[in-house]
């Protein structure tokens, strides 16, 4: 997996490509964690666009972050997921718990 | 989902092709897989899955379901059953189900996890309601959401987990 962060307007994207699996969800935890705990930036997106399968320890990480940004009146908000992305948010019922987009976008306008 | 209650596969016996007794073989090896408890294995295990998933003839969604609950399952033994250490040792076998009728007639896969951590808890195996919206506790919900049957035993000091999928619903009594 690999993780990469740049500035937009009103916020921080992450770029994440590849699997958000048990190897390497820690990785997803400790970026989202740092840019909405430590760094409070008001408004972090997530592109899933490149992210080929996510399991439940990745989805555990978009959890943390989404408490942790709810906590500080901050906005956790994905876009671009792919089928087997979005068939793991449906699974865990969780589609209509985060902000989700379908290209950045409207994630940016939203 | 479906729940199994019918006769289970007996994967070492069948696979003698049960020659005796003039019976179909029920089942044979298609894939055995062997790995240290390491999470960066998950991805090459995922791999081979869905290769052999594909090669089955499963529908899309269900060769994602199959490499989902399985990828899943081993997360589970390394951070449970093996509390995160590596290097421990997890066995994959997936056997090709064929229908009791003819023995030609493709019916499904079923995967057997075999690890010698601690016992899992059955408390511990149920999935937790999704009404709460916390991290963790997904892993099971996604595998009972997937699979046909998940089973758990523990048997000589190991954990198994046999999860059996079909390429087409099955009524419990026409599962034999």
């Amino acid at each position: 997996m690999q993780i990469s962060a740049r500035q937009s307007t009103g916020g921080t994207i992450f770029d994440v490509a590849g699997d958000i699996d048990l190897a390497h969800s820690p990785m997803m935890r400790k970026a989202l964690l740092g840019e909405i705990k430590e760094k409070k930036t008001p408004k972090v997106f997530i592109n899933l666009k490149n992210v080929r399968y996510i399991d439940s320890s990745g989805i555990a990480s978009l959890v943390e972050g989404l408490k942790a940004s709810r906590d500080i009146g901050s906005r956790l908000i994905l876009f671009a997921l792919n089928p087997s992305v979005r068939e793991v948010m449906e699974l865990s019922r969780l589609q209509k718990i985060f902000e989700i987009y379908e290209n950045e976008e409207q994630a940016l306008a939203g | 989902m479906l729940t199994e209650t019918a006769v289970r596969t007996q994967p070492s016996k069948t696979r003698k092709k049960s020659a005796h007794r003039n019976l179909p073989p029920r089942s044979e090896l298609f894939l055995e897989l062997r790995l240290n408890s390491n999470p960066e294995a998950l991805c090459l295990v995922r791999a081979a899955l869905e290769r052999a998933t594909e090669v089955m003839h499963f529908p899309e969604p269900d060769c994602r379901a199959i490499v989902r609950s399985v990828d899943e399952a081993l997360a589970n033994v390394i951070r449970h059953a093996y509390k995160g250490r590596t290097g421990l040792p997890i066995e994959v076998t997936c056997l090709r189900l064929w229908s009791a009728n003819d023995g030609r007639t493709p019916k499904g896969i079923e995967i057997l996890l075999k690890d010698s951590g601690i016992a899992a808890e059955p408390k511990k195996i149920k999935a937790r309601s999704l009404e709460e919206v916390r991290p963790g506790g997904l892993g099971i919900h996604f595998m009972k959401q997937s699979m046909d049957v998940v089973e758990f035993h523990r048997k000589r000091g190991k954990n198994l987990l046999r999860m059996v999928k079909y390429l087409v619903p099955q009524q419990p009594e026409a599962r034999s």
